[in-house]
């Protein structure tokens, strides 16, 4: 059933007892044309563009647990594309132009906001490198505008710029159309979207192996619900993607780190944007149920816990009282952690691998929410012609042999 | 915050060390004669595993010595700690 101002009136007249399931919950079939490995934003969008675009739809997305409850769900969904190569700018850039009629392309209301993202400037060094980022960003056609603390202080009122802080403000760099949208939605409307199109979408069904065939191609994957045959299997499982690929014998240029947000208690709207300041380690934004959601550091060290350490989130709360004096009596309501796969030069892999048949979308660690709409597209184009997207062909996972690395250092190694 | 037993010093907070990354990764000892693809596994390919894992850490707020440990990626427990240079365990 279509979302629409008709079918809310007469939903709501009969009680909202008749709006259907969103998406079915199919059986495996024993073989499809192709296999998206995670139902993330990531895999969930790869296969809403293969069946939308490609005209795919004998295609399944498998899931070990329920669907958009990896990082997707977990992140604090910061939405921007004010990167500093080029090649990282079209990437997040096509991410944010599908993002402002995701909602009307899926019918299903994500609740984009480009409230605007405000970095802010601590030392000398930051101000140079945003300077850069500004006027890098204005090469590539991407907004991102220089405010002075006055200025950042009127953008966002609760935001404390006293000089006498240890880190004080001292300008910070605005994307206006940057912002937020709603996590669980973005999964939700790409998984009932695909859904409609005749994707099987499997949860509860881990990939335990990945077969090749004779040639040395794949030819199908081992699951916890039996095997399944495809000649075409796409890998997009963040945290586990060297995991994965290790299942066919590939070795990734990947760590996997834990990396937490918190939440507080719901109050009336006091934050008009979202705040990001990479130096003191504090990102925060208010979500529309009024919750204050911030998003701490990574780990030290390697693991798959999906818990961080309470000395990182403490870490980040003493820089959120400094900034916002205002919440400083404000109780946390949840905590939470995802695993996030990082790669050295901060940008993400999206291409072939050396097995024939196998393609991998991953490496996309603190910030590949904003991504989901452009990789899922780039992604679909690549497991649909065998051949990369100009816009994704530069983050091949031959760019760790050739040293064509995207060093992003925009992308630091925390939650954004 | 992990518990870490420092070869030299004994058990120590977290907040004391600094985490150095895999360990037994050996820079290629003949540079000329190495391939792309060799200097790539040195460089940026990782194990990462999600079980058992060896990596470095330096003592920054102690004796700041490197040493290997041995940890369980799932569990975070600690199985032991041994100094650089012995072999892998
Ligand atoms: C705390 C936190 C804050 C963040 N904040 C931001 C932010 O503000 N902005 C931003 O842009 N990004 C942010 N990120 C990063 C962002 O969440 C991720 O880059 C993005 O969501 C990755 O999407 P995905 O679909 O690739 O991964 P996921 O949503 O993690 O999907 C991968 C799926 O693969 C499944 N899977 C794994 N192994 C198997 C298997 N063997 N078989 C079957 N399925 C398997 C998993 O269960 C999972 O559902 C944040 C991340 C975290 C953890
Ligand atoms: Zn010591």
């Amino acid at each position: 059933m279509r979302h629409s101002i008709f079918n809310l009136v007469r939903q709501a007249f009969a009680g909202n007892q008749g709006w259907p399931r969103q998406w079915r919950s199919p059986a495996p079939k024993r073989a499809y044309d192709m296999i998206v490995v995670g139902a993330g934003g990531h895999g969930l969008a790869t296969a809403y563009y293969l069946a939308a675009e490609h005209g795919l739809r004998n295609i399944a997305v498998l899931e070990k647990g329920w669907l958009g409850g990896g990082n997707t769900g977990r992140n604090t969904t910061i939405i921007r594309s004010n990167y500093l190569w080029e090649e990282s700018q079209k990437l997040y850039e096509h991410a944010v132009q599908l993002w402002e009629d995701l909602s009307q392309t899926l019918n299903y209301n994500v609740m984009y906001s480009p409230r605007g993202v405000m970095m802010l400037a601590h030392t000398q060094h930051d101000v140079q490198s945003f300077q850069r980022h500004i006027h890098a960003n204005r090469l590539g056609g991407i907004d991102n505008e220089w405010l002075t603390a006055e200025q950042a202080q009127a953008f966002c009122p609760i935001l404390n710029i006293d000089p006498s802080l240890r880190y004080p403000v001292i300008g910070a760099a605005l994307q206006r159309r940057g912002g937020t949208a709603r996590h669980d939605a973005v999964a939700w409307g790409y998984a009932r979207a695909a859904d409609a199109l005749g994707v099987d979408i499997i949860e509860n069904c881990t990939v335990t192996g990945i077969d090749r065939d004779a040639s040395g191609a794949v030819s199908g994957v081992q699951t916890s619900r039996g095997a399944i045959r495809a000649a075409r299997v796409g890998v997009v499982a963040a945290g586990h993607s060297s995991v994965l690929m290790g299942m066919a014998g590939v070795r990734m240029p990947l760590e996997s780190y834990p990396l937490q947000a918190l939440v507080s208690e719901p109050v009336k709207p006091v934050m008009p944007c979202v705040v990001m300041s990479n130096t003191v380690h504090a990102y925060m934004s208010q979500s529309d149920k009024g919750e204050l959601v911030i998003g701490a550091g990574t780990d030290a060290y390697t693991s798959y816990s999906q818990t961080g350490g309470l000395h990182i989130a403490m870490h980040t709360l003493d820089a959120i009282c400094e900034l916002f004096p205002v919440v400083r009596r404000m109780r946390m309501l949840r905590n939470w952690g995802g695993i996030v796969d990082v790669t050295p030069d901060r940008s993400p892999i999206i291409g072939k691998t050396p097995v024939p048949g196998l393609f991998v979308n991953c490496g996309w660690g603190t910030g590949g929410f904003k991504a989901t709409p452009g990789s899922g597209h780039v992604f679909a184009h690549t497991l649909a012609t065998g051949e990369p997207h100009p816009i994704n062909a530069p983050f091949s996972l031959d760019r760790f042999r050739t040293g064509r690395l995207i060093d992003e250092a925009a992308a630091a190694a925390v939650a954004h | 915050m992990l518990l870490i037993p420092c070869p030299y010093c004994g058990p120590r907070p977290e907040l004391e060390f600094r985490h150095a990354g895999e360990a037994h990764i050996a820079r290629p000892a003949n540079p000329d004669a190495t391939a792309a693809g060799a200097w790539s596994e040195y460089l940026y390919v990782r194990s990462n595993p999600k079980g058992r894992h060896i990596e470095r850490w330096r003592h920054a707020s102690g004796c700041n010595r490197f040493f290997n440990c041995v940890r369980d990626t799932v569990t975070d427990v600690i199985e032991a700690t041994y100094p650089a240079g012995e072999a892998r365990r």
